[in-house]
């Protein structure tokens, strides 16, 4: 018995439909942008992030004073800023008194004003700015790494090898960081290098739990058992079937990660294991400049103001991206 | 359930000596002596040694030092702040008003985050929704360091209604701004726990009965709503404690209260170690006191986490 093509009709779609659905079909990470780009706070945030990473970039060069110049004429003078001076603001006027005119500076102009060694709290706080910057993105980085390292291994080959790896972060993470971080400082003498390294190593716990938990759920899923029975090895399968699955979780703990690098040095600074002189963060900016701040509120207030509006950019970023990636996903 | 509280302590106490065991070998690599002054002789440091086991092998030491903090609850002598000094005589009179600072901003912290929470969340989507998240994510951001400055700066300092410093013959109310700084952080987090997890319960079919049966908008939120959302919000004890922890550290240095906070900023600008040690192993001691009571809690309210982890 033979059958003839024209007896069936074919009862799949036309191809040219087809072609019409895939045309409205996003990509994870498109459809991800349009909800992050929806999200007003964290477009907010974004702009602020951006116009902080500018000015800590050019911000000590646009002016003529030197970050760690001291000037011991220039000692605590009030910010003063030219034009802005007219209207009643930023005008160098301290407790009353013109400060400015009063020591015969008349072309003279600190921004944000003078510390207390009269260097220009303009480009320190910038300066200190890039280092904060700097601390948190090379922090992060590293514990991220280790932190996907870490709980890619401990979720995809479980076992024996998950059951140790997991007792042992149950103990690490029984530590308060807080501890940690102050005990490695002072063991390994504040400076830029023992503040990293603390922060890293307090700091990809966090990561490799979300990471492992996803692996975990990720591995049973049936185009994983696919490419196993394919043949692919365990190393092709972590890089090239999870990882890209998670990459959403992973930047979002990322971005939440950041922010806490950079309280995590300010306050590091504020209780004594800041950076060395000349090195300045915005921690120790704050630190120093509140020992006077009840005389000169100027050596606190503009550090503490870019600290705050850093903070905040970053959380409300990584909130947006919390939502735009998995819009239901919470928890902290 | 026991055997569950049985497994965690067992697990809490291996943390604990773990903690004290790196406590110790950090002690090791610490710089300087407990013994810097200078006019020690050789022989009376040969006897001072001897004393405190110094002079022992690495293995003796370590026995020493388990044995001393277990049984006396002995980190050493002061070196720095009040030489010569037992360490717990300096820092355990201390612990009381770091205790009530924190437990304090905890109490201040969560009341208003709840308010602020439910307020949000029942009044979703209209200004006061708005105000309540604008708050929270200031909180959340903002170290607390920041709002312990600026409250001691304006109503300390400008307009004079509280002390700039902490205040020994008005503990109460001198201890109002730390609470207060202390307790934002606190308040933002409940804040954005509670809302979510509110939308989610006074979503659900059972709300939609209640809703049908007729009861008032207020009784749904606080007897049908609030309570099943709560339960979740005590899931973030653990991470409130460590904020509070963190800055009790600051904020007791902006107001000079006397507790232990202040003293571990002193101890480590002054490198008096075994204080370091001591309020290091008591922070580690609280944070995990308070994650064991939080699970033990946790399984005790919510009966589905007693059946899924055994007991």
């Amino acid at each position: 018995m033979s059958y003839r093509k024209e007896q069936f009709e074919s009862v799949t779609l036309q191809n040219t439909e087809q072609q019409e659905m895939l045309a409205s079909n996003t990509g994870f990470f498109k459809d991800a942008f349009t909800r992050f780009a929806t999200n007003k706070g964290a477009l907010i945030g974004l702009i602020f992030i951006t116009i902080i990473l500018g000015l800590a970039l050019i911000g000590p060069s646009i002016t003529p004073h030197i970050y760690n110049e001291v000037i011991t004429t220039n000692i605590n003078l009030p910010p003063r800023i030219p034009f802005l001076e007219n209207f009643g603001i930023f005008n160098g006027f301290w407790e009353g008194i013109d400060v400015y005119a009063k020591k015969g500076f008349d072309d003279l102009y600190y921004w944000f004003g003078a510390d207390g060694l009269g260097r220009d709290l303009w480009s320190r706080v910038w300066m200190g700015t890039r280092i904060s910057f700097l601390v948190a993105f090379v922090a992060v980085m590293i514990d991220v790494a280790i932190g996907i390292t870490y709980g890619l291994v401990s979720g995809y080959f479980g076992g024996k090898v998950d059951l140790v790896m997991q007792r042992l972060v149950e103990v690490i993470s029984g530590i308060p960081n807080l501890v940690v971080v102050i005990l490695l400082v002072l063991v390994l003498k504040p400076g830029l290098v023992s503040i990293i390294f603390a922060l890293m190593i307090t700091g990809w716990i966090s990561m490799s739990r979300v990471v492992r938990s996803q692996v975990l759920k990720l591995k049973e899923m049936e185009y994983i058992l696919a490419a196993r029975t394919l043949g692919a090895s365990s190393f092709v399968i972590i890089l090239k079937e999870i990882l890209p699955n998670i990459m959403g979780q992973i930047i979002v703990m990322t971005m939440f990660s950041i922010p806490n690098a950079i309280f995590y040095e300010s306050f590091l600074a504020f209780v004594g294991l800041g950076l060395q002189p000349p090195l300045a963060s915005l921690g120790v900016l704050i630190s120093t400049g509140y020992q006077s701040m009840l005389i000169y509120p100027h050596m606190v207030i503009y550090p503490v103001i870019v600290l705050s509006i850093l903070m905040l950019s970053f959380n409300l970023m990584a909130d947006g991206l919390r939502d735009a990636f998995d819009p239901k996903m919470k928890g902290f | 359930m026991f055997k569950y509280i049985n497994k965690r302590l067992v697990w809490s106490i291996i943390t604990l000596g773990t903690i004290l065991f790196i406590l110790f070998l950090l002690l090791q690599f610490m710089p300087g002596t407990p013994f810097n002054d200078e006019k020690l002789t050789p022989q009376t440091l040969a006897i001072m040694n001897a004393k405190y086991g110094l002079d022992q092998p690495f293995m003796t030491r370590l026995w020493i030092f388990y044995s001393n903090v277990i049984t006396k609850f002995d980190f050493g002598i002061s070196m720095a702040i009040q030489k010569n000094w037992p360490v717990g005589d300096l820092v355990l009179p201390r612990l009381g008003i770091s205790v009530r600072i924190g437990l304090q901003a905890l109490l201040l912290g969560t009341f208003n985050g709840i308010l602020l929470g439910v307020l949000s969340a029942s009044k979703r989507n209209t200004w006061i929704d708005t105000l309540a998240t604008i708050l929270a994510i200031l909180g959340v951001s903002i170290p607390s360091y920041v709002f312990a400055l600026t409250l001691s700066y304006f109503l300390g300092y400008k307009i004079q209604i509280f002390d700039i410093i902490f205040n020994y013959k008005d503990p109460f109310f001198s201890s109002l701004l730390p609470t207060i700084a202390l307790s934002m952080f606190i308040m933002a987090q409940t804040t954005r726990f509670l809302r979510t997890e509110l939308i989610e319960v006074l979503g659900s079919d059972y709300i939609k009965l209640v809703e049908a049966k007729g009861v008032s908008k207020f009784k749904i939120i606080y007897k049908h709503g609030l309570r099943n959302a709560l339960i979740s919000v005590v899931t973030i004890l653990g991470p409130l404690t460590v904020n509070l922890l963190t800055g009790s550290l600051v904020v007791e240095k902006v107001y000079a209260v006397p507790g232990i906070g202040s003293m571990l900023v002193n101890g480590i600008l002054t490198n008096d170690y075994n204080v370091i040690m001591m309020i290091a192993f008591i922070y580690s001691a609280l944070y995990i006191a308070m994650n064991l009571f939080v699970d033990i809690l946790y399984g005790i309210i919510d009966p589905r986490i007693r059946v899924a982890k055994g007991g």
